[in-house]
């Protein structure tokens, strides 16, 4: 680099630069957090949702399916699952509740988590939820996904 | 050696090495698990596999980057490390608690790891690459606090440079980024934006400083140009990475539930991103050509400069690839993610633990460099393990576009599953890869014992 660039405009160009993008990314983290509720479905966050949460952390869904896109590239998304089946959480469950413990033979198969009602109500419940949040454009671009 | 103390980090380079070949392993099941799905399941369900990979590679690379400023440290500073027992006794405690870790992925089923682990009293489990149960967590937080305070101490009563300073604030970064690891909120757009704060402002920030900094230090090593050159380029390195990747984290705020000016904040800076690699590999081409001697470690100054290459293809140009916002719009969650997301973790991180290894080790084994044999299979193993990443890549990128096409582009489209039955070739391919990979780390890692002919060098 040129002599005329010094060592001491470069590191004034770190300090300078990361302290005032750190300070912008906060201030725009407040106005985002404060803008959520337009878009987060939080008016429809119950006990249910939250525990159906729980769940779904502590079975790790994650580590198969994406939700809105984010997640693992195994199996389908779940953040538009609501609406792909129908908006019926019945047929969530009823899926959930039928994966053959052995799996499917030469496919790649699901889990049986051996959920009680309640919490496959629950989960139910959380998927519906997450379909429900305001993503721009509509995300997925389509119901499959 | 130039000081006793150095010698800490060989323990943390083993333990990463070892922990890179079970990810490997892992990775090479999942490969197979997505061809023929049935494979190995109900033992290892394709989740579980999931976490072992990655929870290892971050795991390996932690121990990576603590070994590398055990190693850096004392020298720079120009004294021993203030407690080498400290390091010792935090090398066991991690080592320890990871592999309790991913033996409880493996032996019990996942809810049941987190009924153990009093998962509900602070519930931080089940999210992507954060699945450790929250006392490892905070078994993490602990080591790390212990790890700042020793280096802290080291560099702080010690020579201080350009060098050490910006690695210390990559790691300080590294530790108190962590911390939104224990924030779990039950609004899931919160809870995804602030996860960000982990993994983006980790990979896309903070892990930039730690990478520039140990660059910068294996360059002024084998290269001997001036330091005032060398720091002045780390500055400007790391200037460019915060400056594009704070507000970058945008490019992951389009379709969670963020407002709408995340698609351009995200799109116009994280653009910028690969401005940082750029200079990096422009750097390093061009200390090493201004170079002052011949070191006789060939392999290290080619993993330096093979990091700097791959770390720009895979983050700047794969991540340059899918960030703009009305390509993520489809690509968003597909196999071009994880494209990306092996070849920029390969190319910056695995890759720069893998230059300080091959610059260190030898010196910590009493030479200046390996022997003549040794350095040649080394540098075969560099090879077969960067050439079939670039496969890797190139297979999941087809098979992302047609994913993405089939998927979401078309008139018709098509069912996840049933798209994903027309990509096996591509997964297949990437199996085969994957197999080569594996043997160029095995081929690495006997490059450790191959025996042969003394290098020569002139003593400075
Ligand atoms: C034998 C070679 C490898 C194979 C076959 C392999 C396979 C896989 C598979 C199947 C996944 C899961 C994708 C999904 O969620 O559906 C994955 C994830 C991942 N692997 Fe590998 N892997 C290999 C090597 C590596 C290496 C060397 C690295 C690090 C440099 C790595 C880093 C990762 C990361 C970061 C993820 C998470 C990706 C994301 O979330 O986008 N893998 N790997
Ligand atoms: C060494 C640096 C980098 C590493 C290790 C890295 C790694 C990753 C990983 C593992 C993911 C997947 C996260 C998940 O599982 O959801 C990801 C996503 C992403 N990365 Fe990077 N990345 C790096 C740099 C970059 C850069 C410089 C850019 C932009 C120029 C970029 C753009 C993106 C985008 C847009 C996504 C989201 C993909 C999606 O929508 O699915 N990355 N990165
Ligand atoms: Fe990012």
């Amino acid at each position: 680099m040129r002599e005329t660039f010094t060592k001491g405009m470069a590191r004034n160009i770190y300090y300078g630069g990361g302290v005032f993008f750190f300070l912008v990314l906060i201030g725009l983290t407040v106005d985002t957090v404060k803008s959520l509720p337009k878009t987060d479905n939080s008016e429809n966050m119950t006990e249910q949702v939250a525990a159906g949460k729980r769940l779904w952390e502590v079975n790790n869904c994650i580590g198969c399916h994406t939700l809105l896109g984010e997640g693992a590239y195994f199996a389908p998304e779940l953040g538009n699952v609501y609406t792909r089946f129908g908006e019926s959480t019945e047929a969530i469950k009823g899926f959930i509740k039928s994966r053959p413990v052995e799996g499917i033979p030469g496919r790649r198969s699901m889990p049986q988590f051996n959920l009680s009602d309640e919490e496959l109500e629950e989960l139910a419940q959380f998927l519906k939820y997450v379909d429900g949040v305001k993503t721009a454009r509509d995300w997925p671009p389509n119901v499959q996904g | 050696m130039k000081y006793e103390s150095q010698g800490v980090a060989k323990l943390y380079f083993i333990a990463a090495i070892g922990l890179f070949v079970g990810q490997i392993l892992f990775g090479a099941i999942m490969g197979l698990q997505y061809v023929m799905g049935d494979f190995l399941f109900p033992e290892i369900p394709f989740n579980v596999a999931r976490m072992v990979h990655t929870n290892l590679l971050i795991v390996w690379l932690l121990f990576g980057f603590m070994g590398s400023a055990y190693f850096l440290i004392p020298e720079e500073s120009e004294r021993e490390l203030y407690s080498p027992l400290l390091a010792k006794i935090m090398f066991w405690i991690f080592l320890v608690a990871g592999a309790l870790t991913i033996l409880g992925y493996l032996l019990v089923p996942y809810a049941q790891l987190a009924d153990l682990t009093m998962n509900d009293l602070l519930p931080t489990m089940g999210r992507e690459f954060l699945e450790q149960p929250t006392i490892t967590k905070i078994g993490i937080v602990i080591v790390a606090l212990a790890f700042l305070f020793n280096i802290g101490m080291t560099i702080l009563t010690g020579r201080k440079t350009v060098i050490t300073l910006v690695l210390l604030t990559g790691l300080v970064g590294l530790a108190v980024f962590f911390l939104f690891s224990f924030y779990n909120p039950d609004n899931i757009v919160l809870d995804k934006y602030f996860w960000w704060f982990v993994v983006h402002l980790w990979v896309e920030g903070v892990w930039e400083l730690i990478m520039a900094s140990l660059l910068a230090y294996v360059l002024i090593k084998v290269t001997g140009v001036d330091r005032e050159v060398i720091e002045k380029w780390l500055y400007i390195i790391i200037a460019m990475a915060l400056i594009s990747g704070l507000i970058g984290t945008g490019h992951h705020f389009y379709w969670i539930g963020t407002p709408d000016y995340w698609q351009w904040l995200g799109s116009v800076f994280s653009a910028l991103e690969p401005i940082p690699f750029f200079m990096m590999t422009l750097f390093a081409f061009n200390v090493v050509n201004k170079r002052r001697r011949d070191h006789p470690n060939k392999a290290a100054v080619l993993w330096a400069l093979g990091t700097a290459v791959m770390a720009f293809l895979g983050a700047g140009v794969w991540g340059f690839l899918h960030t703009l916002a009305p390509v993520n719009y489809y690509t968003h969650g597909t196999q071009v993610t994880a494209a990306h997301g092996h070849m920029a973790f390969y190319g910056a991180y695995v890759m720069v633990v893998l230059t300080m290894i091959s610059y260190a080790m030898p010196i910590m084994r009493g030479q200046k460099a390996a022997n003549e044999t040794a350095q040649k299979l080394e540098i075969h193993s560099f090879w077969l393990m960067t050439i079939s990443m670039v496969f890797i890549t190139l297979f999941l990128t087809v098979a992302g576009f047609v994913q993405t096409y089939l998927q979401r582009y078309s008139d018709e489209p098509q069912s996840f599953m049933v798209v994903q039955e027309q990509l096996a070739t591509w997964y297949w391919l990437r199996e085969a890869a994957g197999v080569v990979f594996l043997l160029g780390l095995f081929l690495y890692i006997y490059s450790f014992f191959a025996k042969g002919k003394e290098v020569e060098f002139v003593e400075e």
